[in-house]
């Protein structure tokens, strides 16, 4: 008995090991093959697959594109890049479109997960903003793999009269991110509510950039100081979360928020349309925000790369991409597109920056995987106190 | 009639082909993933991929294991910590559901015949709605500005409200409400089986109905009460969606440090090592399950 059973086991172990090891030495060929065999296949089927961030596009998007091109678009949409990652590594998402924030795309191209882009069925590359394009190097150089879909900043947003309820005889800071880092500040604000993105790189990132210590190279002692001051502060913060920040805003139930400049703004128009008493405002800190750009990129093993470039295409044009503006508040890099932005969108100085704000704004960038690990561990610590 | 062929046409006979199923099943579901979960846990993350744990590019398999996920595990407390806070959780849960749960089974089993299909289906009613929308009830019930908090304001109990919501209470109160069915169907069907002159003998012999049911009743159900427990307790540990939506931030549960690994830190290696204890910790409980269902059956 205890022989057979041996044996199933050893059985069992190589069965294992054979679809192991086969699984692994499939990746790479299969990967090429899909490459060369999407390439060769120039009529592609009309079907494209998009994976986008939520509340990201405006209403007709896609039905336009539709009506446009014949191709029967499929929008899917996440809320975290951590998800997005895991399913990119993982192989074979069916999508023929990602929006990665550029510092995860970064880490993205570098493990082979994108294909270059066809810059002669990009027409419309020359509308972008020079400036955006240059911003985007420091993840793709070449701008090869990444068009820019929409951009903003991590900073800390308002509802500025229970904001200055709270605080009594005691003035706003001069730098807004004292609201969200500096005791004196947050002990008076805890009482109508402070909320934290529920991303510990954002937190980390921001709370460094706060302490004037480097951002994405920061060492052990850099996070520990990090992670001391944020604990600080931590009896003061309500709630972490990174899906819930506009409804939060809108309905009042915060006042003060570490987020991400976009959903501020788009808070503060759903407020307005709602005719509800809150005033939501994004804050651009004196000592800048940090820059995020979510990029449109096709994974290496698209099944349908051509309507990819159709659609990126069809994105850079000027009054596509700036109805999608008006909707969710949050900047394009389309040079063309800003004279048909609705003029409150553009005159808003949170959403479009000054020159000089822009100046200022942290790059994007990206930890090495021990740093990630550091600062995730902190991270835990930090909000639940092990 | 040779060995061989022998062999072969008991392989394919209708009765092997029918033990194989299951045995299939296991292998293709259980065995191979956890396999792979093992191999990934002795592996080490590369950029975006995870290390060759069999190297062939000498022409001959080298293998390397990388035992240093599972070093970490035991390094850092926080893992400890987490474990047994996951541990905690789920025999509260347990032990909740089991004194909920028992007097519901029993008093099920006990009602009229006629009432119990009926008791049955409303006991498994609320699967019929999603999981997940349920969770999503709760939420708006305990929420500062919810059901429950606006109703006692208004009725004057309270002036402000009592933060129940993110809160170990309202993961409790998710965890035991979700699990409860699987406690009391193992009871029911056991309780339902009992006979019942046992009791009418013990009533007989002087017996009160009290003693009578912890001397006859919950012996007789052990079965039962270990068959609901283990229901309960394997899935409460892993855990991930009810600390999530119900949970505090200062809620420690296994299932969010896997999330943290796997997704936060892009640490495969870590992730599986973390589900490979994990496992292990539920299959101490499932050991003595099967050894108590084994004794069961011997008697």
């Amino acid at each position: 008995m205890k022989y057979a059973f041996s044996k199933t086991f050893l059985a069992l172990m190589a069965v294992g090991l054979v679809t192991v090891s086969c699984g692994q030495s499939e990746n790479k060929p299969a990967e090429n093959i899909n490459e060369a065999v999407a390439t060769a296949n120039a009529p592609e089927e009309k079907i494209l697959n998009i994976y986008n961030w939520s509340d990201y596009i405006a209403p007709d998007t896609i039905e336009n594109f539709e009506k446009e091109t014949g191709i029967k678009v499929r929008y899917d949409v996440f809320d975290s890049n951590e998800i997005l990652h895991a399913k990119l590594i993982a192989k074979n998402t069916g999508y023929d479109i990602v929006v990665p924030s550029s510092n995860w795309a970064k880490q993205q191209i570098e493990g082979g997960l994108f294909q270059k882009l066809d810059k002669a069925k990009l027409t419309n590359w020359k509308n972008l903003d020079e400036g955006i394009l240059k911003q985007m190097e420091g993840v793709d150089p070449g701008n090869q793999y990444l068009v820019d879909w929409m951009w903003s900043y991590n900073t800390v947003g308002i509802n500025e009269d229970k904001v200055k309820a709270a605080l009594g005889d005691t003035p706003m800071p001069e730098n807004a991110w004292d609201l969200v880092f500096n005791p004196t500040y947050t002990s008076k604000l805890k009482a109508c509510g402070i909320t934290y993105l529920d991303t510990p790189t954002d937190v980390f990132q921001a709370a460094l950039h706060y302490l004037n210590k480097p951002v994405f190279t920061a060492s052990n002692d850099d996070y520990q100081a990090a992670f001391d001051m944020l604990m600080k502060v931590r009896p003061d913060i309500k709630k972490f979360n990174s899906g819930g920040q506009i409804e939060d805003l809108a309905g009042g139930n915060v006042c003060v928020a570490f987020g991400w400049a976009g959903d501020f703004n788009l808070a503060r128009k759903r407020s307005i349309e709602n005719k509800s008493e809150q005033k939501i405002v994004a804050l651009v800190p004196k000592t800048g925000g940090l820059i995020f750009m979510d990029t449109m990129a096709i994974p290496a093993d698209a099944k349908h790369p051509n309507n990819a470039h159709l659609f990126m295409n069809y994105i850079m044009q000027p009054k596509v991409t700036a109805a999608i503006t008006n909707e969710v508040t949050y900047a394009n890099p389309n040079k063309a597109a800003t004279e048909f932005v609705d003029e409150e969108i553009r005159n808003n100085k949170s959403i479009y920056l000054s020159d000089e704000d822009i100046a200022k704004l942290v790059p994007a960038g990206v930890e090495g995987q021990e740093a990630k690990r550091t600062l995730t561990r902190f991270y835990t610590k930090f909000k639940s106190g092990v | 009639m040779a060995t061989k062929q022998g062999f072969f046409s008991r392989l394919f006979d209708g009765k092997h082909a029918v033990i194989s199923i299951p045995y299939f099943w296991f292998i293709m579901l259980a065995a191979i993933p956890i396999l792979i979960i093992l191999k990934i846990s002795l592996s080490e993350m590369q950029g975006t991929s995870v290390s060759n744990m069999i190297d062939w590019s000498n022409g001959w398999p080298k293998l390397t294991l990388n035992f240093s996920s599972y070093q970490f595990i035991f390094s850092d407390s926080l893992y400890l910590k987490t474990y047994l806070s996951s541990i905690q959780y789920a025999l509260l849960t347990t032990l909740i559901c089991l004194v909920i749960g028992y007097p519901f089974a029993y008093f099920m089993a006990r009602s009229p015949k006629h009432l119990q299909p009926m008791l049955l289906m409303l006991i498994m009613l609320p699967f019929w709605t999603s999981f997940l929308l349920r969770i999503y009830a709760w939420k708006t019930l305990l929420e500062n500005n919810g059901i429950i908090n606006n109703a006692l304001m208004s009725l004057g109990v309270i002036d402000t409200p009592i933060a129940m919501m993110n809160t170990s209470f309202s993961l409790m109160v998710g965890m035991v409400y979700s699990y409860l069915p699987f406690m009391i169907l193992p009871l029911y069907a056991n309780l339902s089986k009992l006979d019942i002159r046992y009791l009418e003998a013990a009533a007989d012999l002087g017996t009160s109905p009290f003693k009578a049911f912890w001397l006859i009743t919950v012996p007789l159900s052990k079965a039962g009460i270990i068959a609901g427990s283990m229901l309960v307790f394997i899935p409460t540990i892993g855990e991930y969606v009810i600390p999530e939506l119900l949970g505090g931030s200062s809620t420690l549960m296994i299932g969010r440090v896997l999330w943290n690994e796997f997704f936060s830190n892009n640490d495969w290696p870590m992730a599986s090592a973390v589900a490979v204890v994990m496992i292990l910790l539920i299959l101490v409980p499932m050991a003595i399950y099967n050894k108590s269902q084994a004794e069961a059956e011997a008697k």
